[in-house]
């Protein structure tokens, strides 16, 4: 199994994403040749115009929603911790659903199955919403990088002023 | 069909009956969508000098083949269309956000609303399932609640929902139809027409998916776009937004200040989209499918409107702000935020406050008339409390209410030579005295007052012509922009995009080719844009309107403009206006009067609609 240092998942900076729902278009185009939002395996909420982010699956230690699973359902791929649905086993009850703190493993409109973010497992250049997302508010990271990132944010805001008289210290 | 969904629904509220039948093939080759097919679909189903509130006049809710599509500003919008209680010809008003994409996944290309319920309902659109529910706990309350409310009720949050709110209600002529709290249907008062109907919500949720084409090109082309958006067509709207135009036009002494007093405003600096962004903005985001982001949502920290929260475009905060000679970002913020909980077009809004402050300025409204305000220009309280009873029809308010025309007409006393309008709606933010090119398409847009119709003012303020004078030969721009602005509307897309569109007619008639399937040359499409002018004109005519109602506000050709400047002494004279009118009629191939000749309505393919043109050219 991949170690949880290595796994990386799809990652939002809620200062940069605006809400604009191109991940889900895109989502739902790559993995299901629809224009559908509701078939995007990542989505957006906004709160209220000053709150947007999109989520999805983040690839938990001991998933939830595998260990919810009354079928045997679901099971985390050994190579990149995605999670993978045996479609032939789910029948839709909603177990990981209820178990999913993100709401990031959802029912398909049409398929009664569930379905959740594959990273993207056939495109080789990797998730193709964050390839799309023109804000650059997507990343594919791990969560040692997802808190170097967050330290250099929080740094870079606390010495602003430095850095603006010296923009290239 | 690819792009369009087939299917238009009817909502007869009076009867409570829906039904559904399928898209006109050739209506959607001729008109697109958007305002074009809705004004289509509107003169199917109205009669001639129809009364704005009366439940004979069908609302018409439409998207556009694009809608719902990941094309970039074109997935989500959404047009209304019906008779204008303000102009009393056509009026149109799109919004953006998510509700059009959620329309179309529901299945429709367009739904049109007649009759009028019996009390408050709301219409519930969930895919094929439509559903008239009571809406009477929801009347009263604002476009923001009405959503919160029925999205819990209906118990799923993402549903999008279209209301009005309680201007809406109380006819209020410059009522408008808010989607996602801070988006509008602004301008014509068609939330007005909503409230005539008892109407106070559509909510949708779809969930069918919308197919293109030719998708493998039409992503190609989408990822074009998303590049071009990054680039500098688009950074105005993505940097300072459109309140950088309050320096701008205040450089050229091209804004109206003090309801047209001035056009200049000596505390621009204050109220400019630079201090804007320094102080307020607190985030800028986008509507679905954008690659640009363009809604600068305002928020106000400290002082006596503390916690005001709301989007800032240029237009509301030149109304509210230099046009009341109001010189506080946070008042027009705190404006602004009225507006949305009314439900009322901020334009129109600030216009209208605006008129009565000069109005009680000349002793023609006294503090008595007022209700006890100081209505004095630069008054921020008295501007926020008169939008508030402009939204509630209180006091003063109830007139106001009316618009500026018809206030005028109520307040008399040489009013009407205060109240800057055209066919009944407000102006807008360009001083069209100096702006000569504009003043053109300003007089002849078919909606009344407006720079959405044409954006000839790009002409006089990036000095492409002289703006100071009128030349025969300009009116071929005008046509020109106009068409592309009618087809821009009906696909439907965002006019903060248009500098996107590197070869115009060229580029959108390949989005439609690659959406709908449907080969279409640019010349085709160019058509397109203007067979839906001519409709539109063809509706004015039909409701009465002609060369007369093609004019100027009272104040734009009688008063020079005072500032020692750049624009000192201009204005329009009657001759002038003449000379536009007839240079414009003559590049439209249109009577003198206006009026699209048989000839041409044929060319265009309308030959279904020449009896209306017939009967009124022969009565002229």
């Amino acid at each position: 199994m991949v170690k949880i240092h290595e796994r990386r998942f799809v990652s939002v900076d809620p200062e940069k994403c605006v809400g604009c729902q191109i991940c889900e278009y895109i989502c739902a185009w790559t993995k299901e040749k629809a224009f559908n939002p509701l078939k995007s395996r990542i989505r957006v909420v906004r709160l209220n115009p000053l709150v947007n982010v999109s989520i999805t699956c983040r690839l938990c230690e001991d998933p939830p929603c595998v260990a919810a699973c009354p079928r045997d359902a679901l099971t985390q791929s050994e190579e990149n911790g995605t999670i993978l649905v045996d479609e032939d086993k789910c029948n839709g009850c909603g177990w990981c659903i209820e178990a999913c703190d993100y709401g990031a493993i959802m029912l398909h409109p049409d398929k009664k199955v569930v379905f959740v973010c594959d990273l993207c497992k056939d495109k080789p250049d990797g998730p193709q919403c964050v390839k799309w997302c023109p804000e650059e508010a997507l990343d594919l990271v791990t969560a040692d990088v997802l808190a170097q990132k967050a330290r250099i944010t929080a740094t870079k805001k606390l010495f602003q002023e430095v850095l603006k008289a010296a923009p290239s210290a | 069909m690819y792009g369009y969904a087939g299917r238009i629904l009817h909502v007869d509220l009076t009867t409570g009956k829906t039904r559904v039948e399928p898209l006109n093939e050739e209506y959607a080759k001729k008109y697109i969508g958007g305002i074009g097919l809705g004004m289509r679909l509107w003169v199917d189903y109205s009669k001639a000098g129809v009364d704005p509130f009366s439940p004979e006049n069908p609302l018409v809710l439409t998207t556009g083949p694009t809608s719902g599509t990941i094309w970039p500003t074109g997935g989500n919008g959404h047009a209304f269309v019906a008779k204008s209680p303000q102009t009393y010809g056509v009026a149109e008003a799109k919004s953006h956000g998510s509700f059009g994409t959620e329309l179309k996944r529901a299945g429709y290309d367009g739904v049109i609303f007649h009759g009028r319920a019996e009390k408050p309902v709301y219409v519930w659109i969930d895919d094929d399932s439509v559903q008239i529910l009571d809406a009477s706990h929801l009347w009263g309350r604002s476009p923001a609640e009405t959503e919160d409310v029925i999205k819990e009720e209906l118990g799923d949050y993402y549903i999008r929902v279209a209301a009005i709110g309680p201007a809406g209600e109380k006819l209020v002529r410059i009522a408008c139809i808010m989607n996602e709290k801070s988006r509008a249907a602004g301008r014509c008062g068609l939330g007005a027409v909503m409230g005539s109907k008892n109407l106070k919500a559509v909510a949708v949720r779809g969930t069918k998916d919308v197919a293109v084409a030719k998708p493998d090109e039409f992503l190609e082309f989408v990822k074009e776009f998303h590049e071009r958006m990054k680039g500098p067509a688009t950074k105005k709207y993505r940097t300072l937004g459109t309140p950088e135009n309050v320096l701008v036009h205040n450089a050229l002494h091209c804004m109206p200040t003090r309801n047209y007093n001035n056009a200049h405003f000596e505390a621009a600096e204050k109220v400019s989209g630079e201090y804007l962004n320094e102080r307020f903005v607190a985030k800028i985001i986008g509507c679905s499918s954008c690659a640009m982001r363009c809604e600068h949502v305002c928020v106000v920290n400290e002082g006596p409107y503390k916690g005001a929260m709301a989007r800032v475009e240029y237009e509301p905060l030149w109304a509210m702000g230099p046009y009341c000679g109001v010189d506080r970002l946070d008042a027009i913020i705190k404006g602004s935020e009225l507006c949305n909980y009314y439900g009322i077009d901020s334009i129109s809004a600030g216009v209208i406050v605006g008129f009565a402050m000069d109005c009680f300025e000349n002793g023609i409204l006294t503090v008595k008339d007022m209700d006890g305000i100081e209505a004095r220009f630069g008054n921020h309280e008295a501007m926020v409390k008169l939008i508030e009873k402009i939204g509630k029809r209180e006091g003063i308010g109830n007139i106001l209410a009316e618009g500026v025309r018809l206030a005028a007409e109520k307040i008399g006393k040489g009013a009407e030579k205060l109240a800057q309008h055209i066919k009944g709606l407000e102006v807008t933010g360009y001083d069209l005295r100096c702006l000569k090119t504009a003043a053109l398409g300003f007089a002849v847009s078919f909606r009344g007052a407006d720079h959405n119709r044409h954006g000839a003012y790009a002409f006089d303020v990036k000095g492409k012509f002289n703006r100071l004078t009128y030349e025969k030969g300009r009116a071929k721009y005008v046509k020109d922009i106009e068409d592309v602005y009618t087809v821009i509307d009906s696909l439907i897309i965002c006019k903060f995009s248009r500098g996107t569109y590197y070869k115009e007619f060229e580029d959108l008639a390949k989005v439609y080719t690659l959406v709908t399937g449907w080969e279409t040359t640019p010349e085709e499409m160019r058509l397109k844009g203007e067979r839906i002018n001519n409709l539109a004109r063809v509706i004015n005519v039909r409701e009465g309107l002609s060369r007369k109602d093609d004019t100027l506000p009272w104040k734009v050709m009688n008063v020079p403009i005072p500032d020692e400047g750049p624009s000192k002494g201009a204005y329009v004279r009657k001759e002038e206006l003449e000379l536009m009118l007839d240079d414009y009629y003559e590049v439209r191939g249109w009577t003198r009067d206006g009026i699209p000749t048989p000839e041409k309505l044929k060319a265009l393919g309308m030959d279904d609609l020449i009896p209306i043109v017939e009967a009124r050219i022969r009565k002229a």
